[in-house]
C-alpha cells in the first residue's frame, strides 16, 4: 500500500485518477481502516485528504454554510453557529459511534463508505444539501441524495472527490431535525433513520417540507410524497397520518438482526412525525 | 514498499520512528515507540481500549494510520502520572475499584481525562455518554463514573 497526503485538491484528483489499482480517499478512516483491517478492502493506494484546506473548513457562504467534506462530527458539533442554523444536520452526524469516532469520523466518509444507514446522509438530503465534487474534469455540484446508489456504489466517477457540502440559505421559519431508532441508546447503526426539514409561514402553515429516510432501502431515500403531505397543513392528525403512510410506502427495507420489513416500515413513520413535530417546533422559533 | 519516517510528539517529548503505510498508530504506539500502556482490544473501534489523544482529540488509535502522526501532539496514558505522582483519576480509579482486569482500564483514563480537560464539572450522564465507546467487560461500570465523578469534583477543588 502506498500511502499519499496532498495538500491540493488537484494533486488528490492527480493520484486517484493514475491509479491503477485499488485507490481509496481516507478521510477520518473509521470505516475505511476497519475494513482494511478486515480484508474487505486491500487498497493499492490511499489518499489522505486532509491537508487539503478546502477540506476541513466550516464557513458560512452565500447566506449558508459550505462544510468540507473531511471536517470531524466533533468540529461539527463545536461551530458557533452551525448547531443552531442546522441543528438537524449536527445531531445526525453527532450520532455516529462513539465520543472517539467523532474526533475523527466525517461527513464525506459516512456518505462516500456507501452504507445506506449513514446517519448523516437522511439529515443532509432533507436540508437540499448539495456535494461539491472535484474530479479530473473540474468541479461539478450534485444533490446529495444522487451520490450514493446502492451499497457501497456511488455515482461518483474515477478521481472524483467530494470537497465540500453546500447548506443552502435558511429562509425564516425553516428548521430541521434528524432521528434515529437503534435498540439501545448509543453506539449502534440505525434500523431507520429520518430527516426532516420544513418552512413555516407566519400562521403556522407548512410552505415547504423535505423527508428523508435512511436503511430503510439500498440508498438513503429522499422521500417526496412525505414532504408534500405536510405542505399546506399545521401538522395536524390528518397531515400526519398521510406523512406516516407515505414514509412507510417508500420503504423497501431488507430483514436483519437489527429488525424485519414490517417492522422499519412501522418505526419508518413514528419517526417521521416525530421529526416532523420537533422541526415544526424549531421553524415556529426561527 | 519503502517505511515513512514519522516526526512526532509523544507526551511532550519530541520522538522520531519508521512505519509501514498501512501499519496504524495503535502499533507504532506499542511495537515502534514500545509504549505498551495503550491496549489492542477489537481493532475496530468498538472497544476504546487503544483511545489516546491527537492534538487533543481523543480518537482511537487502531483507526488512525501511524503515517497520520506526523507533525501531531499524542498523548498516551504512559503521560498521566507525573514520576511517581498518580493523577487524581487514576488514583480514584484505584480508590473506587473501578478496575478488575485493567485491559480497559488506560483508555477509560484516557477519555475520562479527555472529557474533564474539556468540562470539569460534568453530570452522571454526561460521562456515561463521553465514556459509550469505552467498554468493560468486569466492572459494570458503576465504579468507573463513580471515580470519574469523584476525581472531577477533586480536580475542581485543587
Amino acid at each position: 500500500m502506498r500511502y499519499e497526503a496532498p495538500s491540493s485538491l488537484e494533486q488528490a484528483v492527480g493520484l486517484l485518477a493514475a491509479a491503477t489499482g485499488d485507490a481509496r480517499v481516507l478521510a477520518g478512516g473509521t470505516d475505511l481502516l476497519v475494513q482494511m483491517r478486515t480484508d474487505i478492502l486491500n487498497p493499492e493506494l490511499v489518499v489522505d485528504i486532509k491537508h487539503i484546506p478546502e477540506l476541513r473548513e466550516i464557513k458560512q457562504e452565500g447566506g449558508g454554510f459550505r462544510i468540507g467534506a473531511a471536517a470531524t462530527g466533533a468540529e461539527l458539533k463545536e461551530h458557533p453557529q452551525l448547531k443552531t442554523v442546522w441543528p438537524g444536520i449536527v445531531e445526525a452526524a453527532n450520532l455516529i459511534g462513539s465520543t472517539q469516532i467523532q474526533g475523527r469520523a466525517t461527513m464525506g466518509g459516512n456518505l462516500c463508505n456507501g452504507s445506506p444507514a449513514a446517519d448523516s446522509v437522511p439529515a443532509l438530503i432533507a436540508a437540499g444539501a448539495k456535494a461539491s465534487v472535484v474530479g479530473p474534469n473540474g468541479r461539478r455540484e450534485i444533490a446529495v441524495e444522487d451520490v450514493m446508489l446502492a451499497p457501497r456504489k456511488l455515482s461518483l466517477g474515477k478521481g472524483e472527490i467530494i470537497a465540500s457540502f453546500i447548506l443552502p440559505a435558511k429562509a425564516k421559519g425553516s428548521a430541521d431535525a434528524y432521528l434515529r431508532f437503534i435498540p439501545r441508546t448509543e453506539m449502534d447503526i440505525a434500523v431507520v433513520g429520518c430527516g426532516v426539514c420544513l418552512s413555516v409561514a407566519a400562521d403556522g402553515t407548512i410552505s415547504r417540507a423535505r423527508v428523508a429516510l435512511g436503511a430503510v432501502a439500498a440508498r438513503p431515500l429522499l422521500v417526496e410524497e412525505a414532504g408534500k403531505a405536510l405542505v399546506g397543513s399545521k401538522l395536524e392528525d390528518a397531515a400526519l397520518n398521510k406523512l406516516d403512510a407515505a414514509a412507510g410506502a417508500a420503504c423497501k427495507p431488507i430483514d436483519d438482526k437489527r429488525g424485519t420489513k414490517e417492522y422499519r416500515i412501522k418505526v419508518a413513520g413514528v419517526l417521521a412525525r416525530r421529526a416532523a413535530a420537533i422541526a415544526y417546533e424549531r421553524a415556529r422559533k426561527a | 514498499m519503502a517505511k515513512h519516517h514519522i516526526t512526532a510528539t509523544v507526551n511532550g517529548d519530541p520522538v522520531e520512528f519508521l512505519c509501514e503505510p498501512q501499519e496504524t498508530l495503535l502499533d507504532a504506539l506499542r511495537d515502534q515507540l514500545h509504549l505498551t500502556g495503550t491496549k489492542e482490544g477489537c481493532s475496530t473501534g468498538d472497544c476504546g481500549a487503544c483511545s489516546v489523544t491527537v492534538d487533543d482529540r481523543l480518537v482511537c488509535s487502531c483507526l488512525m494510520l501511524g503515517v497520520e502522526a506526523e507533525g501531531k501532539s499524542i498523548r498516551t496514558i504512559e503521560g498521566m502520572a507525573q514520576g511517581d505522582e498518580l493523577h487524581p483519576l487514576q488514583q480514584k480509579f484505584l480508590e473506587h475499584a473501578a478496575l478488575q482486569c485493567g485491559i480497559c482500564t488506560p483508555g477509560f483514563l484516557v477519555a475520562a481525562k479527555a472529557l474533564l480537560d474539556k468540562q470539569p464539572d460534568p453530570s452522571e450522564t454526561e460521562v456515561r455518554y463521553w465514556l459509550a465507546g469505552n467498554l468493560c467487560r468486569c466492572t459494570g461500570y458503576d465504579k468507573i463514573v463513580r471515580a470519574v465523578l469523584d476525581a472531577a469534583a477533586e480536580l475542581r477543588g485543587a
